[in-house]
Protein backbone atom coordinates (compact mmCIF):
# COMPACT_ATOMS: atom_id res chain seq x y z
CA UNK A 1 0.00 0.00 0.00
CA UNK A 2 3.11 2.48 0.61
CA UNK A 3 3.99 3.18 -2.95
CA UNK A 4 0.30 4.03 -4.00
CA UNK A 5 -0.09 7.98 -3.77
CA UNK A 6 -3.42 8.63 -4.61
CA UNK A 7 -5.19 12.17 -3.55
CA UNK A 8 -9.34 12.33 -3.71
CA UNK A 9 -10.69 15.10 -6.49
CA UNK A 10 -13.46 16.42 -4.26
CA UNK A 11 -12.33 19.29 -1.40
CA UNK A 12 -14.73 16.97 0.81
CA UNK A 13 -12.77 13.90 -0.05
CA UNK A 14 -9.27 15.26 0.56
CA UNK A 15 -10.62 16.91 4.29
CA UNK A 16 -12.12 13.18 5.27
CA UNK A 17 -9.01 11.34 3.52
CA UNK A 18 -6.44 13.11 5.26
CA UNK A 19 -8.36 11.95 8.76
CA UNK A 20 -9.44 8.71 7.66
CA UNK A 21 -7.58 6.90 4.34
CA UNK A 22 -10.67 5.32 3.48
CA UNK A 23 -10.57 6.38 0.04
CA UNK A 24 -6.54 5.89 -0.34
CA UNK A 25 -7.93 2.07 1.06
CA UNK A 26 -10.74 1.91 -1.66
CA UNK A 27 -8.49 3.19 -4.78
CA UNK A 28 -5.76 0.38 -3.30
CA UNK A 29 -8.47 -1.98 -3.86
CA UNK A 30 -9.08 -1.04 -6.95
CA UNK A 31 -5.70 -0.39 -8.42
CA UNK A 32 -4.27 -3.36 -7.23
CA UNK A 33 -2.15 -5.15 -9.67
CA UNK A 34 -3.26 -8.90 -10.14
CA UNK A 35 -1.49 -11.18 -12.39
CA UNK A 36 -3.15 -11.24 -15.86
CA UNK A 37 -2.90 -15.24 -16.14
CA UNK A 38 -5.07 -15.86 -13.27
CA UNK A 39 -7.32 -18.64 -13.79
CA UNK A 40 -10.66 -20.10 -12.43
CA UNK A 41 -8.94 -21.45 -9.67
CA UNK A 42 -7.98 -17.98 -8.56
CA UNK A 43 -12.02 -16.67 -8.12
CA UNK A 44 -12.64 -18.87 -5.02
CA UNK A 45 -11.15 -16.13 -3.01
CA UNK A 46 -14.17 -13.79 -3.78
CA UNK A 47 -16.40 -16.76 -3.63
CA UNK A 48 -15.43 -17.41 -0.34
CA UNK A 49 -15.73 -14.23 1.29
CA UNK A 50 -19.61 -14.39 -0.74
CA UNK A 51 -20.09 -17.86 1.63
CA UNK A 52 -18.96 -16.22 5.06
CA UNK A 53 -21.18 -12.83 4.26
CA UNK A 54 -24.09 -15.43 3.55
CA UNK A 55 -23.82 -17.75 6.19
CA UNK A 56 -23.28 -14.32 8.54
CA UNK A 57 -26.36 -12.93 7.11
CA UNK A 58 -28.92 -16.09 7.08
CA UNK A 59 -27.32 -16.97 10.50
CA UNK A 60 -28.13 -13.59 11.95
CA UNK A 61 -31.95 -13.51 10.83
CA UNK A 62 -32.14 -17.69 12.16
CA UNK A 63 -31.14 -16.64 15.54
CA UNK A 64 -34.55 -14.34 15.69
CA UNK A 65 -36.19 -17.25 15.61
CA UNK A 66 -34.09 -19.93 17.28
CA UNK A 67 -34.32 -21.41 20.68
CA UNK A 68 -31.28 -22.49 22.15
CA UNK A 69 -32.96 -25.25 25.18
CA UNK A 70 -32.83 -28.31 25.17
CA UNK A 71 -36.56 -28.59 25.06
CA UNK A 72 -37.23 -26.16 23.11
CA UNK A 73 -34.61 -26.07 20.01
CA UNK A 74 -35.82 -28.77 18.07
CA UNK A 75 -38.96 -27.50 17.40
CA UNK A 76 -38.13 -23.92 17.32
CA UNK A 77 -36.05 -25.32 14.01
CA UNK A 78 -39.40 -27.17 13.05
CA UNK A 79 -40.99 -24.12 13.20
CA UNK A 80 -38.62 -21.86 11.49
CA UNK A 81 -38.83 -24.75 8.28
CA UNK A 82 -43.37 -24.75 8.85
CA UNK A 83 -44.41 -21.71 9.93
CA UNK A 84 -41.61 -18.45 9.56
CA UNK A 85 -41.56 -16.52 6.44
CA UNK A 86 -39.44 -18.17 3.83
CA UNK A 87 -37.81 -19.47 7.13
CA UNK A 88 -37.73 -22.50 5.31
CA UNK A 89 -35.35 -20.88 2.32
CA UNK A 90 -33.48 -19.17 5.10
CA UNK A 91 -32.41 -22.03 6.93
CA UNK A 92 -31.67 -24.17 3.69
CA UNK A 93 -29.78 -21.20 2.71
CA UNK A 94 -27.87 -21.51 6.03
CA UNK A 95 -27.35 -25.62 6.21
CA UNK A 96 -26.44 -25.59 2.89
CA UNK A 97 -23.97 -22.80 2.83
CA UNK A 98 -22.09 -24.72 5.31
CA UNK A 99 -21.06 -27.50 2.80
CA UNK A 100 -20.71 -24.88 -0.17
CA UNK A 101 -18.38 -23.28 1.99
CA UNK A 102 -16.35 -26.09 2.81
CA UNK A 103 -16.71 -26.91 -1.08
CA UNK A 104 -15.20 -23.96 -1.98
CA UNK A 105 -12.66 -24.16 0.67
CA UNK A 106 -10.94 -27.52 -0.30
CA UNK A 107 -10.96 -26.33 -3.77
CA UNK A 108 -9.35 -22.63 -2.60
CA UNK A 109 -6.80 -24.93 0.00
CA UNK A 110 -5.92 -27.48 -2.93
CA UNK A 111 -5.28 -24.61 -5.26
CA UNK A 112 -2.63 -23.47 -3.03
CA UNK A 113 -1.14 -26.75 -2.90
CA UNK A 114 -1.21 -27.39 -6.69
CA UNK A 115 0.84 -23.45 -7.40
CA UNK A 116 2.53 -23.71 -4.16
CA UNK A 117 1.05 -20.33 -2.98
CA UNK A 118 1.58 -21.21 0.47
CA UNK A 119 5.33 -20.85 0.07
CA UNK A 120 7.65 -17.77 0.63
CA UNK A 121 7.19 -15.30 0.81
CA UNK A 122 3.57 -16.24 1.56
CA UNK A 123 3.57 -18.45 4.25
CA UNK A 124 1.84 -15.99 6.98
CA UNK A 125 -0.73 -15.73 4.35
CA UNK A 126 -1.20 -19.82 4.38
CA UNK A 127 -1.22 -20.10 8.23
CA UNK A 128 -3.82 -17.54 8.73
CA UNK A 129 -5.79 -19.28 5.87
CA UNK A 130 -5.10 -22.62 7.71
CA UNK A 131 -6.22 -21.00 11.13
CA UNK A 132 -9.49 -20.00 9.46
CA UNK A 133 -10.13 -23.50 8.36
CA UNK A 134 -9.90 -24.56 11.80
CA UNK A 135 -12.35 -21.93 13.33
CA UNK A 136 -14.39 -22.81 10.20
CA UNK A 137 -14.35 -26.51 11.29
CA UNK A 138 -15.10 -25.63 15.29
CA UNK A 139 -17.88 -23.28 13.64
CA UNK A 140 -19.73 -26.06 11.07
CA UNK A 141 -19.32 -28.35 14.01
CA UNK A 142 -21.56 -26.06 16.67
CA UNK A 143 -23.95 -25.14 14.10
CA UNK A 144 -24.65 -28.36 13.49
CA UNK A 145 -25.46 -29.77 17.42
CA UNK A 146 -28.07 -26.69 17.64
CA UNK A 147 -31.15 -28.11 15.57
CA UNK A 148 -30.53 -30.87 18.26
CA UNK A 149 -31.88 -33.59 16.60
CA UNK A 150 -30.08 -37.41 16.98
CA UNK A 151 -26.69 -36.63 14.62
CA UNK A 152 -26.49 -33.45 16.70
CA UNK A 153 -26.21 -34.82 19.85
CA UNK A 154 -24.34 -38.10 19.12
CA UNK A 155 -22.14 -36.10 17.01
CA UNK A 156 -21.38 -33.31 19.81
CA UNK A 157 -20.94 -36.15 22.02
CA UNK A 158 -18.22 -38.07 20.03
CA UNK A 159 -15.99 -35.05 19.57
CA UNK A 160 -16.22 -33.68 22.89
CA UNK A 161 -15.59 -37.04 24.15
CA UNK A 162 -12.14 -37.00 22.05
CA UNK A 163 -11.02 -34.09 24.62
CA UNK A 164 -11.29 -37.22 26.93
CA UNK A 165 -8.28 -38.92 25.80
CA UNK A 166 -6.31 -36.43 26.73
CA UNK A 167 -3.86 -37.78 29.23
CA UNK A 168 -4.86 -36.66 33.57
CA UNK A 169 -6.84 -34.13 32.54
CA UNK A 170 -9.84 -35.50 30.08
CA UNK A 171 -12.51 -35.84 32.41
CA UNK A 172 -12.09 -32.40 33.85
CA UNK A 173 -12.14 -30.88 30.56
CA UNK A 174 -14.88 -33.33 28.79
CA UNK A 175 -17.06 -31.93 31.63
CA UNK A 176 -16.22 -28.70 31.58
CA UNK A 177 -16.88 -28.16 28.06
CA UNK A 178 -20.24 -30.07 28.51
CA UNK A 179 -21.09 -27.90 31.83
CA UNK A 180 -23.00 -31.30 32.87
CA UNK A 181 -22.09 -35.31 33.02
CA UNK A 182 -22.99 -35.37 29.56
CA UNK A 183 -23.91 -32.99 26.36
CA UNK A 184 -26.87 -31.67 27.41
CA UNK A 185 -28.43 -27.80 27.66
CA UNK A 186 -25.89 -25.96 29.18
CA UNK A 187 -23.55 -27.75 26.70
CA UNK A 188 -26.37 -26.29 23.91
CA UNK A 189 -26.23 -23.00 24.98
CA UNK A 190 -22.72 -22.42 25.10
CA UNK A 191 -22.35 -24.02 21.50
CA UNK A 192 -24.96 -21.38 20.31
CA UNK A 193 -23.36 -18.57 22.07
CA UNK A 194 -19.67 -19.71 20.55
CA UNK A 195 -21.40 -20.37 17.03
CA UNK A 196 -22.56 -16.86 16.72
CA UNK A 197 -19.38 -15.77 17.66
CA UNK A 198 -16.98 -17.41 15.63
CA UNK A 199 -17.48 -16.56 12.22
CA UNK A 200 -16.85 -12.50 13.04
CA UNK A 201 -13.73 -13.98 14.53
CA UNK A 202 -13.12 -15.91 11.03
CA UNK A 203 -14.09 -12.17 9.16
CA UNK A 204 -11.47 -10.64 11.17
CA UNK A 205 -8.85 -13.30 10.23
CA UNK A 206 -10.32 -13.10 6.90
CA UNK A 207 -9.43 -9.46 6.18
CA UNK A 208 -5.67 -9.95 7.80
CA UNK A 209 -5.60 -12.69 5.56
CA UNK A 210 -6.09 -10.64 2.81
CA UNK A 211 -4.18 -7.86 4.05
CA UNK A 212 -0.76 -10.51 4.17
CA UNK A 213 -1.95 -11.55 0.10
CA UNK A 214 -1.73 -7.77 -0.56
CA UNK A 215 1.86 -7.08 0.37
CA UNK A 216 3.21 -9.49 -1.77
CA UNK A 217 0.30 -9.70 -4.28
CA UNK A 218 -1.23 -13.16 -5.92
CA UNK A 219 0.88 -16.05 -6.89
CA UNK A 220 -0.35 -17.33 -10.32
CA UNK A 221 -0.56 -20.22 -12.52
CA UNK A 222 3.47 -20.33 -13.74
CA UNK A 223 4.20 -19.22 -9.49
CA UNK A 224 6.89 -16.54 -11.27
CA UNK A 225 7.19 -13.27 -9.29
CA UNK A 226 6.18 -10.37 -11.49
CA UNK A 227 6.83 -6.83 -11.34
CA UNK A 228 3.79 -4.69 -10.28
CA UNK A 229 2.18 -2.93 -11.50
CA UNK A 230 4.09 -3.91 -15.49
CA UNK A 231 2.68 -5.46 -18.23
CA UNK A 232 2.13 -9.09 -16.48
CA UNK A 233 -0.72 -7.42 -14.53
CA UNK A 234 -3.95 -5.89 -14.71
CA UNK A 235 -6.06 -3.87 -12.47
CA UNK A 236 -8.14 -5.13 -9.86
CA UNK A 237 -11.24 -3.99 -11.25
CA UNK A 238 -12.93 -3.93 -13.37
CA UNK A 239 -10.29 -6.95 -14.68
CA UNK A 240 -10.94 -9.30 -11.60
CA UNK A 241 -14.07 -8.15 -10.36
CA UNK A 242 -16.12 -9.12 -13.61
CA UNK A 243 -14.11 -12.58 -13.72
CA UNK A 244 -15.05 -13.13 -10.01
CA UNK A 245 -18.26 -11.87 -10.22
CA UNK A 246 -19.00 -14.57 -13.26
CA UNK A 247 -17.47 -17.44 -11.18
CA UNK A 248 -19.67 -16.58 -8.48
CA UNK A 249 -22.99 -16.59 -10.57
CA UNK A 250 -21.94 -20.12 -11.90
CA UNK A 251 -21.41 -21.25 -8.22
CA UNK A 252 -24.65 -19.67 -7.18
CA UNK A 253 -26.21 -21.59 -9.33
CA UNK A 254 -24.87 -24.71 -8.02
CA UNK A 255 -25.09 -23.20 -4.81
CA UNK A 256 -29.14 -23.04 -5.51
CA UNK A 257 -29.78 -26.52 -7.15
CA UNK A 258 -28.85 -27.91 -4.00
CA UNK A 259 -31.26 -25.38 -2.19
CA UNK A 260 -34.27 -26.05 -3.93
CA UNK A 261 -33.83 -29.28 -5.20
CA UNK A 262 -31.69 -31.38 -2.79
CA UNK A 263 -31.68 -29.85 0.44
CA UNK A 264 -31.00 -32.43 2.21
CA UNK A 265 -28.72 -34.40 0.01
CA UNK A 266 -25.59 -33.51 2.09
CA UNK A 267 -27.37 -33.61 5.56
CA UNK A 268 -28.48 -36.91 7.41
CA UNK A 269 -32.42 -38.08 7.46
CA UNK A 270 -31.35 -38.82 11.47
CA UNK A 271 -30.65 -35.29 12.23
CA UNK A 272 -34.90 -35.24 12.04
CA UNK A 273 -35.33 -37.41 15.21
CA UNK A 274 -34.87 -35.29 17.88
CA UNK A 275 -32.09 -35.85 20.53
CA UNK A 276 -32.44 -38.94 22.78
CA UNK A 277 -29.18 -39.48 25.21
CA UNK A 278 -30.35 -43.40 25.60
CA UNK A 279 -30.03 -44.01 21.77
CA UNK A 280 -26.76 -43.76 19.63
CA UNK A 281 -27.92 -44.14 16.02
CA UNK A 282 -27.30 -46.86 14.15
CA UNK A 283 -24.05 -45.21 12.16
CA UNK A 284 -23.04 -42.17 13.41
CA UNK A 285 -21.32 -39.97 10.48
CA UNK A 286 -20.01 -35.99 10.47
CA UNK A 287 -20.93 -33.71 7.56
CA UNK A 288 -19.48 -34.74 4.84
CA UNK A 289 -16.65 -32.30 4.95
CA UNK A 290 -14.95 -33.79 8.36
CA UNK A 291 -14.88 -37.43 6.85
CA UNK A 292 -11.33 -37.98 5.84
CA UNK A 293 -10.41 -36.70 9.38
CA UNK A 294 -13.48 -38.92 10.63
CA UNK A 295 -11.63 -41.71 9.09
CA UNK A 296 -8.02 -41.11 10.03
CA UNK A 297 -9.43 -41.05 13.49
CA UNK A 298 -11.07 -44.67 13.11
CA UNK A 299 -8.17 -45.79 11.63
CA UNK A 300 -5.99 -45.78 14.24
CA UNK A 301 -6.76 -48.82 17.01
CA UNK A 302 -6.10 -46.70 20.12
CA UNK A 303 -8.00 -43.91 21.66
CA UNK A 304 -5.35 -41.13 22.11
CA UNK A 305 -3.73 -42.36 19.39
CA UNK A 306 -6.23 -41.36 16.88
CA UNK A 307 -7.12 -38.48 18.23
CA UNK A 308 -3.03 -37.51 17.95
CA UNK A 309 -3.15 -38.41 14.31
CA UNK A 310 -6.58 -36.19 13.71
CA UNK A 311 -5.75 -32.92 14.74
CA UNK A 312 -2.05 -33.76 13.82
CA UNK A 313 -3.27 -34.02 10.27
CA UNK A 314 -4.65 -30.54 10.46
CA UNK A 315 -1.55 -29.23 12.23
CA UNK A 316 0.98 -30.83 9.89
CA UNK A 317 -0.44 -28.41 7.02
CA UNK A 318 0.91 -25.15 8.87
CA UNK A 319 4.44 -26.58 8.20
CA UNK A 320 3.76 -26.77 5.09
CA UNK A 321 5.78 -24.03 3.98
CA UNK A 322 8.81 -25.30 5.40
CA UNK A 323 7.96 -29.12 4.52
CA UNK A 324 8.39 -28.44 0.93
CA UNK A 325 11.11 -26.32 0.16
CA UNK A 326 11.47 -26.53 -3.63
CA UNK A 327 12.17 -22.74 -5.13
CA UNK A 328 9.46 -23.45 -7.86
CA UNK A 329 5.90 -22.83 -6.84
CA UNK A 330 4.13 -23.51 -9.56
CA UNK A 331 3.46 -27.88 -9.94
CA UNK A 332 3.41 -26.83 -13.96
CA UNK A 333 7.10 -27.16 -13.53
CA UNK A 334 7.36 -29.97 -11.01
CA UNK A 335 6.30 -32.81 -12.97
CA UNK A 336 7.08 -35.33 -9.64
CA UNK A 337 5.12 -32.98 -7.68
CA UNK A 338 2.29 -32.87 -10.57
CA UNK A 339 1.68 -36.64 -10.18
CA UNK A 340 1.67 -36.72 -6.16
CA UNK A 341 -0.44 -33.51 -6.02
CA UNK A 342 -3.01 -35.74 -7.71
CA UNK A 343 -2.37 -38.85 -5.56
CA UNK A 344 -3.12 -36.81 -2.63
CA UNK A 345 -6.28 -35.34 -3.93
CA UNK A 346 -7.61 -39.57 -4.81
CA UNK A 347 -6.03 -40.21 -0.97
CA UNK A 348 -8.05 -37.54 0.62
CA UNK A 349 -11.00 -38.30 -1.57
CA UNK A 350 -11.04 -42.39 -0.62
CA UNK A 351 -10.51 -41.42 3.07
CA UNK A 352 -13.43 -39.09 2.66
CA UNK A 353 -15.36 -42.06 1.18
CA UNK A 354 -13.99 -44.83 3.61
CA UNK A 355 -15.21 -42.29 6.54
CA UNK A 356 -18.64 -42.33 5.58
CA UNK A 357 -18.75 -46.28 5.91
CA UNK A 358 -18.38 -48.97 8.64
CA UNK A 359 -15.06 -49.16 10.13
CA UNK A 360 -14.44 -52.64 9.04
CA UNK A 361 -13.02 -54.70 6.98
CA UNK A 362 -11.79 -53.35 3.27
CA UNK A 363 -13.12 -49.77 4.66
CA UNK A 364 -10.83 -50.12 7.72
CA UNK A 365 -8.08 -51.34 5.90
CA UNK A 366 -8.01 -48.30 2.83
CA UNK A 367 -8.54 -46.03 5.96
CA UNK A 368 -4.97 -47.27 7.51
CA UNK A 369 -2.95 -46.56 3.22
CA UNK A 370 -4.88 -43.72 3.31
CA UNK A 371 -3.64 -42.44 6.71
CA UNK A 372 -0.51 -43.35 6.27
CA UNK A 373 -0.31 -42.38 2.72
CA UNK A 374 -1.88 -38.69 3.75
CA UNK A 375 1.55 -38.23 6.81
CA UNK A 376 4.13 -40.05 4.32
CA UNK A 377 3.04 -37.30 1.63
CA UNK A 378 3.98 -34.77 3.97
CA UNK A 379 6.64 -35.74 6.14
CA UNK A 380 8.17 -38.11 3.30
CA UNK A 381 7.36 -37.42 -0.02
CA UNK A 382 7.09 -33.28 -0.27
CA UNK A 383 10.70 -33.13 1.65
CA UNK A 384 12.48 -35.48 -0.52
CA UNK A 385 10.73 -34.05 -3.77
CA UNK A 386 12.40 -30.62 -3.28
CA UNK A 387 15.80 -32.32 -2.80
CA UNK A 388 15.50 -34.81 -6.09
CA UNK A 389 12.68 -33.60 -8.73
CA UNK A 390 14.27 -31.78 -11.98
CA UNK A 391 12.35 -28.98 -12.44
CA UNK A 392 11.30 -27.59 -15.67
CA UNK A 393 12.73 -24.25 -17.02
CA UNK A 394 10.83 -21.56 -15.18
CA UNK A 395 9.80 -19.02 -17.86
CA UNK A 396 10.94 -15.10 -17.69
CA UNK A 397 7.80 -13.20 -17.56
CA UNK A 398 4.03 -14.34 -17.71
CA UNK A 399 4.07 -12.04 -21.04
CA UNK A 400 7.11 -14.19 -22.44
CA UNK A 401 5.84 -17.23 -23.20
CA UNK A 402 2.22 -15.87 -24.63
CA UNK A 403 3.84 -13.72 -27.40
CA UNK A 404 7.08 -16.03 -28.37
CA UNK A 405 4.66 -19.40 -28.02
CA UNK A 406 7.20 -21.22 -25.98
CA UNK A 407 10.09 -20.10 -23.95
CA UNK A 408 13.15 -19.61 -25.68
CA UNK A 409 16.79 -21.01 -24.72
CA UNK A 410 18.21 -17.86 -24.07
CA UNK A 411 15.54 -15.91 -21.96
CA UNK A 412 15.67 -19.44 -19.49
CA UNK A 413 16.85 -18.61 -16.17
CA UNK A 414 17.72 -21.38 -14.08
CA UNK A 415 15.20 -23.39 -12.14
CA UNK A 416 14.96 -20.28 -9.48
CA UNK A 417 12.62 -18.11 -9.60
CA UNK A 418 13.39 -14.03 -9.31
CA UNK A 419 13.74 -12.78 -5.83
CA UNK B 1 28.81 1.11 37.54
CA UNK B 2 28.09 -0.65 41.09
CA UNK B 3 25.55 2.68 41.56
CA UNK B 4 23.99 1.76 38.20
CA UNK B 5 23.72 -1.61 38.57
CA UNK B 6 22.35 -0.91 41.85
CA UNK B 7 19.06 0.89 40.44
CA UNK B 8 18.54 -1.19 37.70
CA UNK B 9 18.34 -4.18 40.31
CA UNK B 10 15.87 -2.09 42.00
CA UNK B 11 13.46 -1.25 39.04
CA UNK B 12 13.84 -4.79 38.52
CA UNK B 13 11.92 -6.21 41.62
CA UNK B 14 9.73 -3.33 41.10
CA UNK B 15 9.28 -4.57 37.20
CA UNK B 16 9.04 -8.38 38.39
CA UNK B 17 6.67 -7.47 41.77
CA UNK B 18 4.10 -5.42 39.30
CA UNK B 19 3.83 -8.34 36.95
CA UNK B 20 3.37 -10.69 39.31
CA UNK B 21 0.58 -8.96 41.40
CA UNK B 22 -1.14 -7.87 37.30
CA UNK B 23 -1.16 -11.62 36.24
CA UNK B 24 -2.14 -13.13 39.57
CA UNK B 25 -4.81 -10.37 39.47
CA UNK B 26 -5.46 -11.57 35.80
CA UNK B 27 -5.61 -14.59 36.71
CA UNK B 28 -8.50 -13.72 39.27
CA UNK B 29 -10.40 -11.92 37.07
CA UNK B 30 -10.52 -14.56 34.31
CA UNK B 31 -11.36 -17.48 36.17
CA UNK B 32 -14.75 -16.71 37.12
CA UNK B 33 -15.46 -16.69 33.55
CA UNK B 34 -13.11 -19.76 32.68
CA UNK B 35 -15.16 -21.84 35.68
CA UNK B 36 -18.64 -20.58 34.84
CA UNK B 37 -18.66 -23.61 32.33
CA UNK B 38 -18.21 -25.98 34.98
CA UNK B 39 -21.67 -27.92 36.00
CA UNK B 40 -23.66 -25.38 37.67
CA UNK B 41 -25.14 -26.33 41.27
CA UNK B 42 -28.33 -27.49 39.54
CA UNK B 43 -26.56 -30.16 37.83
CA UNK B 44 -24.69 -31.29 40.79
CA UNK B 45 -28.34 -31.72 42.54
CA UNK B 46 -29.35 -33.92 40.34
CA UNK B 47 -26.52 -36.42 41.34
CA UNK B 48 -28.34 -39.46 43.24
CA UNK B 49 -31.50 -41.87 41.50
CA UNK B 50 -33.27 -44.62 42.82
CA UNK B 51 -34.97 -47.65 40.73
CA UNK B 52 -36.95 -50.40 41.03
CA UNK B 53 -35.27 -54.04 39.82
CA UNK B 54 -38.24 -56.02 41.33
CA UNK B 55 -39.26 -56.22 37.59
CA UNK B 56 -36.43 -57.68 35.85
CA UNK B 57 -36.21 -60.95 34.55
CA UNK B 58 -32.90 -63.24 34.56
CA UNK B 59 -31.07 -62.30 31.15
CA UNK B 60 -32.70 -58.85 30.90
CA UNK B 61 -31.48 -55.57 31.27
CA UNK B 62 -32.59 -51.98 31.98
CA UNK B 63 -31.44 -48.85 31.00
CA UNK B 64 -32.09 -45.76 33.17
CA UNK B 65 -30.60 -41.94 32.56
CA UNK B 66 -28.35 -40.90 35.71
CA UNK B 67 -27.02 -37.42 35.45
CA UNK B 68 -27.80 -36.95 31.96
CA UNK B 69 -26.02 -40.16 30.82
CA UNK B 70 -27.57 -44.13 30.56
CA UNK B 71 -26.73 -46.72 33.30
CA UNK B 72 -27.35 -50.61 32.14
CA UNK B 73 -29.02 -52.21 35.34
CA UNK B 74 -28.21 -56.28 33.86
CA UNK B 75 -29.52 -58.86 35.95
CA UNK B 76 -27.22 -61.84 34.58
CA UNK B 77 -28.07 -65.59 34.08
CA UNK B 78 -26.12 -68.20 35.50
CA UNK B 79 -24.02 -68.78 32.37
CA UNK B 80 -23.55 -64.90 31.60
CA UNK B 81 -21.57 -65.08 35.27
CA UNK B 82 -20.02 -68.16 34.70
CA UNK B 83 -18.80 -66.81 31.54
CA UNK B 84 -17.23 -63.08 32.73
CA UNK B 85 -15.40 -65.60 35.60
CA UNK B 86 -14.08 -67.53 33.57
CA UNK B 87 -12.07 -65.40 31.41
CA UNK B 88 -8.28 -65.21 32.27
CA UNK B 89 -7.01 -62.09 33.41
CA UNK B 90 -4.31 -61.79 30.55
CA UNK B 91 -6.63 -61.97 28.02
CA UNK B 92 -7.85 -58.71 29.42
CA UNK B 93 -7.05 -55.01 28.09
CA UNK B 94 -8.38 -53.65 31.14
CA UNK B 95 -7.90 -56.00 33.60
CA UNK B 96 -10.13 -56.42 36.28
CA UNK B 97 -11.87 -59.50 37.86
CA UNK B 98 -15.72 -59.77 37.59
CA UNK B 99 -15.97 -59.84 41.19
CA UNK B 100 -14.76 -56.23 41.75
CA UNK B 101 -17.29 -55.12 39.08
CA UNK B 102 -20.57 -56.16 40.38
CA UNK B 103 -21.95 -55.82 44.79
CA UNK B 104 -23.83 -59.14 43.84
CA UNK B 105 -22.71 -61.77 41.09
CA UNK B 106 -26.55 -61.43 39.61
CA UNK B 107 -26.30 -57.65 38.99
CA UNK B 108 -24.15 -55.71 36.78
CA UNK B 109 -24.67 -52.47 37.32
CA UNK B 110 -22.90 -50.01 34.73
CA UNK B 111 -22.43 -46.58 32.84
CA UNK B 112 -24.07 -47.74 29.20
CA UNK B 113 -21.35 -45.29 27.86
CA UNK B 114 -18.50 -46.96 25.30
CA UNK B 115 -15.27 -45.32 27.02
CA UNK B 116 -13.85 -44.64 23.43
CA UNK B 117 -15.95 -41.66 22.54
CA UNK B 118 -19.44 -41.69 24.69
CA UNK B 119 -21.56 -43.79 22.69
CA UNK B 120 -24.29 -45.81 23.94
CA UNK B 121 -23.52 -49.87 23.56
CA UNK B 122 -26.26 -52.33 22.00
CA UNK B 123 -27.09 -55.26 24.43
CA UNK B 124 -26.52 -58.68 23.98
CA UNK B 125 -24.53 -58.09 20.20
CA UNK B 126 -20.81 -58.47 19.84
CA UNK B 127 -18.48 -61.08 19.65
CA UNK B 128 -18.23 -61.61 23.44
CA UNK B 129 -22.16 -61.63 24.21
CA UNK B 130 -22.17 -58.77 26.38
CA UNK B 131 -22.24 -55.05 24.30
CA UNK B 132 -20.99 -54.00 20.67
CA UNK B 133 -20.60 -50.08 20.46
CA UNK B 134 -21.90 -49.20 16.85
CA UNK B 135 -19.98 -46.05 16.74
CA UNK B 136 -16.77 -47.75 16.06
CA UNK B 137 -16.76 -51.09 16.77
CA UNK B 138 -15.89 -51.54 20.18
CA UNK B 139 -16.56 -55.11 21.98
CA UNK B 140 -17.38 -55.81 25.71
CA UNK B 141 -18.01 -58.94 27.51
CA UNK B 142 -20.87 -59.87 29.67
CA UNK B 143 -18.55 -57.88 32.89
CA UNK B 144 -18.75 -54.68 30.81
CA UNK B 145 -15.02 -55.31 30.33
CA UNK B 146 -13.30 -54.21 27.12
CA UNK B 147 -12.39 -56.73 24.74
CA UNK B 148 -11.63 -55.74 21.15
CA UNK B 149 -11.75 -52.78 19.35
CA UNK B 150 -10.52 -48.64 19.80
CA UNK B 151 -11.95 -48.17 23.83
CA UNK B 152 -8.84 -48.18 26.24
CA UNK B 153 -11.02 -49.01 29.38
CA UNK B 154 -13.95 -51.41 30.41
CA UNK B 155 -17.43 -49.75 31.03
CA UNK B 156 -17.26 -47.43 34.05
CA UNK B 157 -19.23 -48.53 37.37
CA UNK B 158 -21.25 -45.66 38.63
CA UNK B 159 -21.39 -45.59 42.52
CA UNK B 160 -24.29 -47.37 43.83
CA UNK B 161 -25.77 -48.91 46.70
CA UNK B 162 -28.50 -52.05 47.19
CA UNK B 163 -30.98 -49.80 49.59
CA UNK B 164 -32.74 -53.30 49.72
CA UNK B 165 -33.27 -56.82 47.47
CA UNK B 166 -35.28 -54.74 45.02
CA UNK B 167 -33.90 -51.00 45.13
CA UNK B 168 -30.48 -49.52 43.63
CA UNK B 169 -29.27 -45.89 44.88
CA UNK B 170 -27.21 -44.65 42.43
CA UNK B 171 -25.18 -41.83 42.79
Amino acid sequence: MSEHTYTPKSKFGKWFNDRLPLLSLASHLTDYPTPKNLNYWWTFGGILTFCLLSQIITGLVLAMHYVAHADLAFNSVEHIMRDVNYGWLIRYIHSNGASMFFLAVYIHIFRSLFYGSYKSPREIIWILGMIIYLLMMATAFMGYVLPWGQMSFWGATVITNLFSAIPLFGESITTWLWGGYSVDNPTLTRFFSLHYLFPFLILGLVILHIWALHVPGNNNPIGIDVKKPSKDTVPFHPYITIKDLFALLIFLIIFSGFIFFAPNVLGHSDNYIQANPLVTPKHIVPEWYLLPFYAILRSVPDKLGGVILMFGSIFILMALPWLDSSKVRSSVFRPLNKIFFWVLVVDVLALGYVGAMPAEGLYLFVARVGTIYYFAHFLVILPLLSRIEKTQPLPLSITEPVLTGMPKVEFIKSDKPDV
Amino acid sequence: MSDSEKKTNRRDFLFTASYTVGAVGIGATIWPFIDQMNPDSSVKALATTEVDISQIEPGKSITVLWRGKPVFIKRRTETEISEAKAVSLEDLKHPEKDEDRVKKAEWLVMMGICSHLGCVPLSDKGEYNGWFCPCHGSHYDTSGRIRKGPAPTNMEIPKYAFIDDNTIRIG
